[in-house]
């Protein structure tokens, strides 16, 4: 994407709660009708503004979850436990509220199918959220090009998503999940933190030259990018989001 | 690295309020160090009751930014220089 977007200034903008899904024990996807959206780019994210009955605001930033062609946004909020924000959206918004939101954010970390691939996506945690939205828009644009996840989480009661990961066609698709702590039974794969052999396991080879995207905690996302580059994946085509030790909310 | 700290990311809905662009993109010059980098890949801080960028190579404060009640205040006396592409 070439150059700075004149986008015109943004704004805050009310939206409807439609629906709301239960991904995991600590994480819920809220979908929501924004009637001025202007649209979005897959990787991108919104900022959600609640306002207490004395006033008090509080806003914290999001990924968008649902690919551009979806006509309601879905944003995929996970749980901390001290966090002004991410309660509400996980145990108490329903359907009907009204919520303020402040996006698209971000022109970075996005990915179309035009960006071409093969594309490795390396999520830990709920930093699989943004990359959740490249995966559909891939899907959405019923595109061929090459596509590897590998999802880092505690254990697996944390995969978000995981019946959709589980249906995408197996054609092009490639998924790869690490446990860290706690495995499935009888479970043969990766059961550590990134390192260097896991990642050049699990990663397209180095001479398909893919289109790389990490999303997680910030240590997550340093080694795991450093690690890369190591390995002699070209920096240029890795793409980072981090986000802090204390999780989605910030 | 601070485990605390976000990416640009986090500011840029904020910064998308006062400048008419796509804020992750724009690069910044720090007044500190010298060192050119885009906002998105800066420091966040945004424990506090408002947000702090910092430059990602010094740790010098870049920006600091605090809004309520309607109302914005920004100091950017740590950026030297902003650069944005036109089309």
């Amino acid at each position: 994407m070439a150059g700075t977007a004149v986008l015109g200034r943004l704004t805050w903008q009310v939206g409807e709660v439609t629906g709301t899904r239960t991904e995991t024990p600590r994480t819920r996807s809220l979908i929501v009708d924004l009637p001025h959206w202007p649209g979005h780019r897959a990787g991108q994210h919104v900022d959600i503004r609640l306002t207490a009955e004395d006033g008090y605001q509080a806003v914290r930033s999001y990924s968008i979850a649902s690919p551009p062609e979806d006509s309601q946004v879905e944003v995929t909020v996970e749980r901390l436990d001290d966090g002004e924000v991410s309660p509400y959206l996980v145990d108490e918004a329903q359907p009907g509220d009204q919520l303020e939101f402040r996006g698209p954010v971000g022109g970075y970390f996005v990915w179309d199918v035009s960006r071409g691939g093969p594309l490795f996506l390396v999520a830990g945690g709920s930093g699989i959220v943004p990359l959740m939205s490249m995966i559909r828009h891939r899907q959405a644009r019923h595109s061929d090009i090459p596509l590897t996840l590998l999802y880092s989480v505690r254990a697996p009661q944390d995969v978000i998503y995981r019946a959709e990961l589980d249906r995408l066609a197996p054609d092009g698709v490639t998924i790869a999940y690490t446990f860290t702590r706690e495995q499935p039974e009888d479970w043969t794969g990766f059961a550590r933190r990134i390192d260097r052999d896991l990642l050049r396991e699990a990663a397209p080879p180095l001479n398909t030259r893919p289109l790389v995207y990490v999303c997680g905690p910030t240590p997550f996302v340093e080694t795991a990018a450093g690690l890369l580059v190591e390995l002699g994946y070209d920096a240029g085509r890795i793409y980072t989001e981090r986000f802090g030790a204390t999780g989605r909310e910030r | 690295m601070n485990d605390h700290s976000l990416d640009g990311n986090a500011m840029a809905g904020l910064l998308g309020e006062i400048f008419p662009f796509e804020m992750t993109s724009v690069r910044a010059l720090c007044a500190g160090c010298g060192a050119m980098e885009a906002l998105g890949r800066e420091s966040v801080y945004a424990d506090a009751p408002g947000m702090v960028m910092r430059c990602l190579h010094c740790e010098a404060i870049l920006i600091r930014a605090v809004e309520g009640g309607g109302r914005i205040w920004i100091d950017m006396r740590g950026v030297a220089c902003l650069q944005v592409h036109g089309e």
